[in-house]
């Protein structure tokens, strides 16, 4: 990477020259159409940027090196399974017949779309062991979103609009408590036992004859996986009511267990995350919601079907909670993760759970003394640590350390998530990383600790090698500044 | 087939954390439900042929020249887009959580932001939605808590996809009303709205070009509304905003629209990109991430993550929305198009398309039985009556011509009868109108 510390921050706008032109439109087809009228007509240009071709390649090119990315840094964001993405995905979405498919094409000129859909459904069905599956929900939070839909839907077939309590362990993701409410339900927060597990007596004391649904993250974000599944699920059902499982961190799972075996009854996948499409800087993702037969019928329209050996988009579907967005799902992250797991045999795929896990004890183990992990037990794909004492005796936050791991060429972890460890630090190395720069990490990690007693300044002073120090949030809040 | 570590490697990393196999480490999972069988192939592909497979199952799409809009749109991506986009270090980053290593992210977000709030000439904007149906339905749900209200008034002319979607976020929820607002010529009508209009009205929404590709009149529409305290929520497609009146000038207090046409595939429905941008009293409503300018500590220029506190991941169940994701990729596409095109390109592109499609109808016109269904101006898709089976007009013309002429609408409006919605664009050539043309004439 070249000297990032060298920002040129001006704006497009601010590089931008009138009549410089890249993009010219002659127009294809001349045509004397009468022009808009006056009253319909826009009446002052838009202030967009000015410039050449060039201009904008070289402006766009620079921001993009003032940026850490997978490509070029290790990124071990907790919960956020920042793996390596096969190029070869990109060059498939971007076949003619699959991105120049319109949504409104009819099912007779898309079977090959939806034959990598139907098939793709079916796959990820037998991989969670559940029954029926939707691809519509452009996000994880899209994909809690019709979860829930459908949980209500449930409930309102069966007569039980008195349900309207969804349980949320405070080891869950924000997203949850916050589909919850957004639903109009009511999100009950139940604190963890101290294994960090769902405390089941806690747990027996809020389940009852108005809880909807428990939504469980598996593994949680404390990176432990609920032991006590089945019990918990059992209790659930007793009560009346539906387990919903958040599968963010699918990654630690996939190919080792089958959650539909758990007990759960709805599910979500980040098609994104363990299926490997890139972030894209928060997006596209895509997501999945598969349920178990008796929650099949309320799925979201429309849905893949195969009938006489033909694909079809099926949009009769009476229980339907209806649309979730326009068109199908996104579909161009969708043939990705179809790709990706065309190239894996189940065993390869739980290979890939094997791999993040081993990776992440690794790196729990070789910062155990100057980096203790909220739990003593082996973690899933995901460990949580804290800023070990010596660090905290002299003043140094886990935001401190954030800041200077950028100095040494990681970008940080997930930092003070989960909310429920103080100063946590949040670590997913997936297993696409090696070993050696899991080495690496945990080396510029150990320098840090021990610049705690030598320098401490420098520890909260860091960054000094990024291209800005540390930014001024309270002024960005306070007096927003959104655009030019 | 993507793991960084050896069979030796594991081994030693299993010894460094103190373990003798790797079912030691999952012992908190119990044990029978541990390798489930799975009824998947036993061999997973390499690269080669799965790329095969790929381009095999692509071909089984059948590619024609289509005159289908209706929301998605078929527009040229220019190289220089592609380009960019592809740069591993914009494609392969993550929310800028770590604002010092994320300045190009979000340094293109502000650039984002500005865009749209220029292109639409609204205050604010986010960093983007799912697709223009989410965005639609957010804002209508921003609308009904600013208000405390829940009636929702929206126009004939709305992407039905739209609302059905905006039901879907409500729930289906009873506690709702959800009124169509009658139309005149395809267009919304102001004394139809104006009965309709009252103090339980939360928003009046509607979409400019509309589902039929007309041109709405709004300037009366957003006077009206707030005359009962209601706000108003406008729908737009970016690329008509190079000619039309922006739903800013027109009184929105929510304009949101699908940036697909901004230089996104079309890729049978995504991703795709929710524009939504708000006056400026809102901006606190809005869902959703923000990048906002700021200073450093030797205050230099810098941007972060902004007015965290509306979401999800702070606020947990009082958010103003459980976004998290977004499509920021798709949203850096439209910045670095709009940026590729300035204001004169976009003019040039919005001129190109509504010549087309006025070509294109004028063509189609010509031919005996066929008409126009609505009169009013449209800007590059129309709505045309025909004198037969429209459903079966595109079946043929597609098994037989290779051409897809346009959505027949029966399925959407059944009152409408047999129509086409048929769309054109820049893409679209002389010879394709001609070829459109003469198969339309020979099949009716």
């Amino acid at each position: 990477m070249n000297d990032i510390t060298k920002l040129d921050n001006r704006l497009s706008i601010e590089k931008s020259a009138p009549g410089r032109r890249a993009l010219k439109f002659k127009g294809r087809i001349k045509h004397g159409a009468a022009p808009v009228p006056e009253t319909l007509r826009r009446k002052t240009a838009p202030r967009l940027p000015e410039l050449s071709e060039f201009d904008a390649v070289r402006h766009f090119t620079r921001l993009s090196k003032i940026n850490f990315s997978v490509d070029s840094h290790f990124y071990p964001l907790g919960s956020c399974t920042m793996k390596y993405n096969p190029r070869v995905n990109e060059d498939i979405a971007a076949l003619d017949g699959f991105a120049g498919l319109h949504p409104l094409a009819s099912d007779e000129t898309a079977q090959g779309t939806l034959e990598c859909l139907y098939d793709l459904q079916n796959r990820l069905c037998e991989l969670c062991g559940m029954d029926a599956i939707t691809l519509q929900p452009a996000a994880g939070a899209h994909s809690e979103f019709t979860g829930l839909l459908v949980a209500r839907a449930y409930f309102a077939r069966k007569g039980q609009k008195d349900r309207v309590e969804i349980i949320v362990p405070d080891s869950a993701h924000g997203t949850n408590p916050a589909t919850a409410s957004m639903l109009g339900f009511s999100p009950v927060n139940i604190n963890s036992g101290p294994d960090g597990r769902v405390d089941l007596e806690v747990l027996k004391r809020h389940l009852g004859a108005k809880t909807a649904v428990v939504m469980l993250t598996v593994p949680n974000t404390l990176g432990i996986f609920e032991s006590n599944i089945e019990t918990i699920t059992k209790m659930a059902h007793e009560a009346g009511a539906l387990v919903y499982m958040d599968g963010a961190n699918f990654n630690a799972l996939i190919g080792l267990v089958k959650p539909g075996e758990l007990g759960v009854d709805i599910m979500h996948l980040n098609m994104h995350k363990t299926f490997s499409t890139p972030h894209g800087g928060g997006g596209p993702g895509a997501g999945a919601i598969a349920v178990k037969k008796y929650l099949d019928s309320y799925l979201p329209v429309p849905v893949i079907k195969k009938e006489g050996g033909r694909f079809l988009a099926d949009f009769n579907r009476p229980l339907t909670v209806g649309r979730v967005k326009a068109f199908f799902g996104n579909t161009g992250v969708l043939l990705k993760a179809y790709a990706y797991m065309l190239m894996h045999s189940s065993r390869e795929l739980g290979e890939i759970a094997e791999n993040a896990i081993i990776n992440a004890n690794y790196a729990k183990a070789l910062l155990k003394d100057c980096f203790p992990a909220h739990s003593k037990e082996h973690c899933m794909h995901e460990c949580v640590l804290t800023p070990g004492p010596e660090m905290t005796k002299q003043g140094i936050k886990t935001l401190d350390i954030a800041k200077r791991l950028l100095d040494y060429g990681f970008h940080a972890p997930t930092v003070y998530f989960p909310l429920i460890v103080h100063e946590a630090i949040m670590i997913e190395p997936t297993e696409t990383e090696t070993r050696e720069t899991i080495d690496e990490f945990a080396s510029a990690m150990k320098k840090i600790s021990a610049e705690a007693a030598s320098d401490p300044q420098k520890v909260k002073d860091a960054p000094h090698t990024m291209p800005v120090k540390r930014l001024d949030e309270v002024q960005a809040a306070r007096q927003p500044n959104l655009r030019w | 087939m993507f793991i960084g570590n050896t069979k030796k490697d594991r081994e030693e990393m299993l010894k460094i954390i103190g373990v003798n196999s790797f079912s030691d480490l999952v012992k908190q999972v119990p044990e029978k439900f541990l390798y489930p069988k799975f009824k998947l192939p036993a061999d997973g592909m390499d690269e080669m042929q799965a790329a095969a497979a790929m381009r095999t199952l692509a071909s089984k799409n059948k590619m024609l020249k289509s005159f289908v809009g209706a929301g998605a749109y078929a527009r040229y991506i220019p190289a220089a887009l592609k380009a960019l986009l592809s740069r591993g270090e914009f494609l392969t980053a993550y929310t800028p959580y770590q604002a010092e290593a994320s300045q190009g992210i979000l340094q293109t977000i502000y650039e984002y932001q500005s865009s749209m709030a220029a292109l639409y000439e609204m205050d604010y904007g986010n960093a983007s939605m799912y697709d223009g149906a989410s965005a639609f339905a957010e804002a209508v749900r921003a609308a009904v808590r600013i208000t405390g209200r829940k009636k929702v008034l929206y126009s004939y002319g709305v992407n039905p996809q739209y609302i059905a979607t905006l039901k879907t976020y409500f729930g289906g929820g009873e506690d709702y009303k959800f009124i169509q607002i009658p139309h005149k010529d395809g267009c919304l009508d102001l004394a139809g709205l104006e009965g309709l209009l009252d103090q339980e009205t939360a928003c009046v929404a509607a979409q400019s070009p509309n589902f039929f590709g007309l041109a709405e009149d709004f300037g009366k529409v957003s006077e009206l509304a707030k005359a009962q305290g209601a706000l108003f929520v406008a729908a737009a497609d970016p690329v008509s905003l190079g000619l039309f009146r922006t739903p800013g000038a027109q009184g929105a207090d929510f304009a949101v629209g699908e940036g697909q046409g901004l230089g996104l595939p079309l890729s049978y429905g995504g991703p795709y990109l929710g524009i939504f941008t708000c006056k400026k009293e809102y901006v606190r409503q809005m869902p959703g991430r923000i990048s906002g300018l700021t200073k450093d500590k030797d205050g230099k220029r810098g941007f972060v993550l902004t007015l965290q506190a509306r979401e999800q991941h702070i606020r947990r169940d009082k958010a103003a929305s459980n976004i998290c994701s977004n499509e920021a990729l798709c949203a850096l596409g439209a910045t670095i198009y709009l940026a590729l095109l300035g204001p004169e390109g976009l003019k040039e592109l919005a001129q190109a398309n509504y010549d087309a499609a006025h070509a294109a109808a004028e063509r189609l016109c010509a031919i005996k039985g066929i008409s126009l269904k609505f009169k009013g101006t449209f800007f590059n898709e129309f709505t045309l009556a025909l004198p037969c089976d429209a459903r079966k007009l595109r079946s043929r013309l597609i098994e037989k011509e290779n051409i897809d002429p346009g959505l027949p609408l029966k399925d959407f409006y059944p009152e409408l009868g047999d129509t086409l919605l048929v769309c054109a664009t820049e893409t679209t050539t002389e010879e394709d109108v001609s070829r459109l043309e003469k198969a339309v004439r020979e099949s009716i």
